[in-house]
Parts: C-alpha cells; structure tokens; sequence
C-alpha cells in the first residue's frame, strides 16, 4: 500500500529539477515519531541543509511543484522506495524506524546523492536586498559597488549580481542616503532589516564625507592600496610616509563603512578599479538620464 | 471558514546572527506541537538562489514565518518576485523571546 500523501499535482513545474525537500511523516499507514525523536531529525535535516516538512496527521505536505520529495516515517506497511507523481515530482520513502537521527540524515543525504541533487554550497548567503519602500532609484548604490553586484533594468536599480557581492562587506548600505539596502546576516540595525528609525536617517544625511576622509576620492584610496599592496616587498616602503598615509585612511575607511580586510586584498588592479569604476558612475548616469527623459 | 494555519520556520543556518539557543527552542516547541510546519535551512540562502518554493511558502492561507526582522523577510520574498500577503505575520527570533516567538506561532488563526 503507498501512502495518500496528499502532494499537489497542479501546479506546473517551474525549472527547479534540484528542489529536494524532506516530509518528516505521520498520518495514515504510518505511527507517530516520538517528541524529541522529532525534533532532534528535524534539526539535523536542518544543519545538513535539508528543507523539511513535518506533516502530522491530516495534515499535508507543502506544495513542491519539482525535484524530489523523500518521505521519512515509521511505516506500518511496505512503501515503494521510489515513484513519481503526474508533474514529475520524484517520491522516495524511507523508514526511519528504530534508526537514529544521524542514521536518517545519512539515508536522506544518499537519496540526493541517487537523484543527482547537488549537496548546497557552505556559502554564507551575503547579499544586499533592496528596500524598495525607501529606495529612491539615486544609483549611489550602482556607481560605488566594484563587483558588478548592480544593475540596472527598465530604469530600475536592482541586485543582478548577488554572488559577486563580497561576503560580510555592507559598504554599498553604508553608501545608501536612503538606508534602504539590507544585509540580513548583518550583525546591527538597520542594515539587517530592524526598523529604520529618524535617528538612522539623519545619521545618514550626516554621512561621513568619505573623499573629504581620504583626501580624494575613493577609488583613488583603493588604486593607493593596491599599490602598496604592489610594493610589499619593496625595501623603501617603511618610508614612504604618504603611501602610510593613504593606508591610514584606508584602515579609517575600512571602520568607517565595516569592510572586511579580504575585500581591500581582493580588489583588481589599479587600472581594473579605474576602469570599472568608470563604467559603473556610467551606467548609474545612464540610468539616470534615461529616468529624466 | 478560517484558513488553514501555515508555519515556516527558517534556521538561519549559514550564520550566527539568531541565538542558537532561541532558534533551537522555537523549533524544539514546534516539532512537539501538532501544528504541521515548514522549516527551511536559510531564507537568506532560497532567496539568493531564487528558489521557486519561497512563492509556494508565501502563497494562501495564514502565513506565520519565524525569521527574523520582518523588513528583511519582506524584500528577501520580493526579491524573488513574491510578495508575502499582507496578513503574512513575522516573528523575529533575533529580538524576541523562544517563548513569545513560540506563543504566537502556535496561536490558532483567528
């Protein structure tokens, strides 16, 4: 007998054939898991990073429309190992019974190894996300960000690019008048998304002027980086006080917007930061302009 | 008639921003409740890889996710194209206590 799940069959299925989820099972042709047998698969279904379903009795799973649904349970009869559904969801079934929450794990991890799901990144998702509530289209955003994370479509900034963003660096918020770039992993608010409150505005309006920090611009305390990057073996260095300086001014920058060391270190060369410094300020006076019209 | 109760639950896994310990007792409270969930390792990460499900999760019903601030929830949907319906209700788990998260995740729908 194969259990009545009730899976959604409607929906037509969208390109995600890696979409692999875990139902943790109770209902009919199944006996409950005990509480904290429940609790310590889901959690780590969870650290594996599995997305799981617990479906209790009556209940159903949620809609998954593409890719691969394992069924964990303690079945009271027989299951096939694998069927298919009509929109193509593949349907495993594995019993869980009298194993261990890490024995479970490893069945799970074998089942999206057989369905050719890759395992997910160990990335930290970092990424600006844009409110949209706040934003005022100004492309601070697009002419600051070295890493193509910025584009811009119908007139529109929006983030293209989120795995060239550079893990931990909230500089681009940092640029924001409006405050309205969030980093959810971001340790303070309101970058991380807690209310933005009138304090946080005009902190804002108050912004550090960064040239006026650096004695230039920007760009050009990131080019003097490089070059003293460039230079790190060169016996003169101690003494060159003015490159000590810029680096000063870097090290104040660095606290200033909360960049990561590993993003200076990463930065193209000089000639790489001009150039695309130039095609970003272009792109954003584009998408200005084009805004104007 | 009331719309089903529909919970999800985010781990935030990849990083260290909602306290373990009050993650891990929302979850413990929910997978010991009779209330069914979806519990998902990191919207953060659904979000960034434009995962379709986020517009099944924010799709009908009454939508209770436990995350963290609701502004970030809101624009990480968005950010995929999905916008979470109004009554959708956030519970932060990075200001708020397990129990208070807890307590009105489980809450019946009105």
């Amino acid at each position: 007998m194969s259990i009545p799940l009730p899976l959604p069959l409607s929906a037509p299925p969208p390109a995600s054939a890696a979409a692999f989820r875990v139902a943790v099972y109770e209902g009919t042709g199944a006996n409950p898991f005990p509480p904290g047998e429940r609790t310590a698969l889901v959690t780590a279904l969870l650290a594996k990073g599995l997305s799981v379903s617990v479906i209790r009795p009556g209940g159903s799973a949620g809609n998954l429309v593409a890719g691969s649904l394992l069924v964990l349970g303690h079945f009271t009869d027989e299951q096939p190992d694998h069927a298919a559904t009509d929109s193509g969801v593949s349907v495993y079934f594995r019993n869980v019974a009298g194993k261990s929450a890490a024995e479970a794990v490893e069945l799970a991890v074998q089942v999206r190894a057989a369905a050719n799901i890759p395992e997910p990144a160990k990335w930290k998702p970092w990424f600006p996300v844009i409110d949209y509530d706040r934003c005022t289209n100004c492309m601070q955003c697009l002419s600051f960000c070295l890493f193509d994370v910025y584009g811009v479509n119908e007139g529109k900034i929006q983030v293209q690019n989120n795995n060239k963003c550079k893990t931990d660096c909230p500089a681009c918020s940092r640029v924001c008048p409006e405050v309205a770039i969030l980093f959810p992993k971001y340790r303070h608010g309101p970058i991380n998304g807690d209310v933005v409150s009138a304090d946080d505005v005009r902190r804002e309006s108050m912004k550090v002027d960064i040239s006026s920090l650096l004695g230039g611009d920007i760009y050009a305390a990131l080019r003097d980086r490089n070059a003293k990057f460039k230079s790190r073996f060169s016996k003169e260095r101690d003494s060159d006080k003015a490159l000590e300086e810029r680096q000063k001014c870097l090290v104040k920058l660095g606290e200033k917007l909360d960049i990561p060391p590993e993003v200076f270190a990463s930065l193209p060369s000089p000639d790489e930061i001009q150039r695309k410094a130039a095609e970003a300020n272009a792109k954003a006076q584009a998408a200005l302009e084009a805004n104007k019209s | 008639m009331t719309k089903p109760l529909r919970v999800l639950y985010c781990h935030c896994t990849y990083a260290n921003v909602v306290p373990k310990a009050t993650k891990e007792e929302v979850l413990r409270r929910l997978t010991e409740s009779d209330v069914p969930f979806d519990a998902v390792p990191d919207l953060c990460e659904m979000s960034a890889k434009k995962d379709p499900a986020l517009a099944d999760l924010a799709a009908d019903g009454c939508l209770k996710i436990a995350a963290c601030y609701p502004r970030a929830v809101k624009w990480l949907f968005h950010a995929v194209g999905v916008k979470l319906p109004d009554t959708a209700e956030v519970l932060n788990m990075r200001t708020d206590t397990a129990d208070a998260v807890a307590a009105k995740l489980l809450e019946p729908p009105a």
